[in-house]
């Protein structure tokens, strides 16, 4: 019996076809904020030019949040329900975390380097989002070293999936802090405009570019994820006999 | 099948060099500034290289030769900062900086090292047209 919603992570045509809306959202997206962010919005009047790496640096940060939540979430779902499945969501989403957080300790250097004259401050902003950084390569690599010691397969096993759980798990602890860590410490960091107590102190233009930015990010990661899971669910799936019927279906 | 005692004890590895990481990290970050008004208060511990953040006193700013001279201040606290060094572009009055040195025994913060903080606040140069 079919039900009417399509299961985006499954490797069916539907799907496929599923994913491909995705990502067609996901360019219509960020065409959208490049526009956005790079014509309609203007340039500040402190920083100039610069201040236009926010529509990077900014959503970046959001969006490896969110897939650490992801993590968390597919964590928690494993170690509660023992789905082998979640545990593939749970190191996609951290696989995303990770690309991301880099993408923002770069962006947010090189907009130090334009605007506070530094690439980099001893500030507990810039300290924490770094350990965040380490703690989720730290959470990949111990899913790698357990695999490789016991040969057991990363995503398809429970002596991998479950220590990666618990740290999957522990490492979310870590976001509340990078994330109020402009609030409870002194810091060269600004503090946050778009979830600023009051009125948001930017120019509403300029706030569009980054919501249409923030979305942009949030599509396309949804997208990486999704692909990344069928990817690592045919790798766990394709049993030898089955491996060659499913290499000539075009996967790989 | 890696055993559990060894999977613990990975565990807690990871997470006690994270504690300590964390705690280093932390003894000169949780402070990242001082303000003019602790450092008056206390001057013995701004003998040694200490940061100092606050707004630039508008009005206060000139240059004496390689030096950038004037006036820090927070929470109605002002410390007079001689700044060795060119500051980033960025750096005007009445926005905030850090600046990184020693208070002089007469008194004068002396700089070398300067970054610019600036607030959640962006916006264009003059108010949006109709157009």
């Amino acid at each position: 019996m079919r039900t009417t919603t399509v299961d985006l992570a499954a490797d069916t045509r539907a799907g496929a076809a599923g994913r491909r809306t995705i990502a067609w959202t996901a360019g219509g997206l960020t065409g959208a904020a490049a526009l956005a962010g790079g014509l309609l919005a203007p340039p500040d009047a402190a920083q100039g030019p610069a201040q236009r790496i926010m529509y990077v640096h900014v959503p970046a940060a959001w969006v490896a949040y969110l897939a650490f939540a992801v993590v968390l979430a597919s964590s928690v779902a494993y170690l509660v329900g023992g789905d082998l499945r979640w545990d593939r969501f749970a190191r996609a989403g951290a696989e995303i975390g990770v690309i991301l957080t880099a993408v923002a300790i770069a962006t947010g250097a090189y907009w130090g380097h334009l605007v506070w004259g530094t690439w980099w401050a001893w500030d507990p902003r810039l300290v924490s989002t770094a350990l965040l950084l380490l703690t989720y390569t730290g959470y990949l690599a111990l899913r790698r070293a357990v695999s490789e010691r016991t040969g057991a397969r990363d995503g398809a096993d429970r002596a991998v999936a479950r220590p990666a759980a618990v740290v999957g798990v522990a490492g979310f602890l870590l976001v509340p802090v990078v994330h109020f860590s402009v609030v409870w410490w002194r810091s060269l960091h600004q503090q946050a405009t778009m979830l600023a107590p009051e009125r948001p102190p930017i120019d509403p233009r300029m706030g569009l570019a980054l919501l249409l930015a923030a979305a942009a990010v949030s599509v396309a990661a949804l997208c990486v994820l999704l692909h990344r899971v069928v990817r690592l669910e045919r790798r766990h799936t394709a049993a030898p006999t089955e491996r060659a019927r499913r290499t000539a279906a075009g996967v790989g | 099948m890696i055993r559990r005692p060894a999977r613990l004890a990975l565990v807690a590895v990871l997470l006690a060099a994270g504690g300590l990481l964390v705690a280093g990290a932390l003894r000169g970050t949780l402070t990242y500034y001082r303000t003019p008004g602790e450092v008056l208060a206390d001057p013995g511990a701004a003998r040694e290289r200490v940061r100092v953040g606050g707004e630039v006193v508008p009005g206060s700013v000139r240059r004496e030769g390689d030096l950038v001279v004037f006036r820090l201040a927070e929470a109605g606290h002002e410390i007079l900062v001689r700044q060795r060094g060119v500051p980033p572009e960025t750096f005007r009055e009445g926005e905030g900086a850090v600046v990184e040195g020693s208070l002089a025994a007469d008194g004068v913060f002396r700089a070398d090292h300067l970054v610019v903080r600036h607030g959640n606040e962006y916006g264009p140069t003059e108010p949006p047209d109709a157009g």
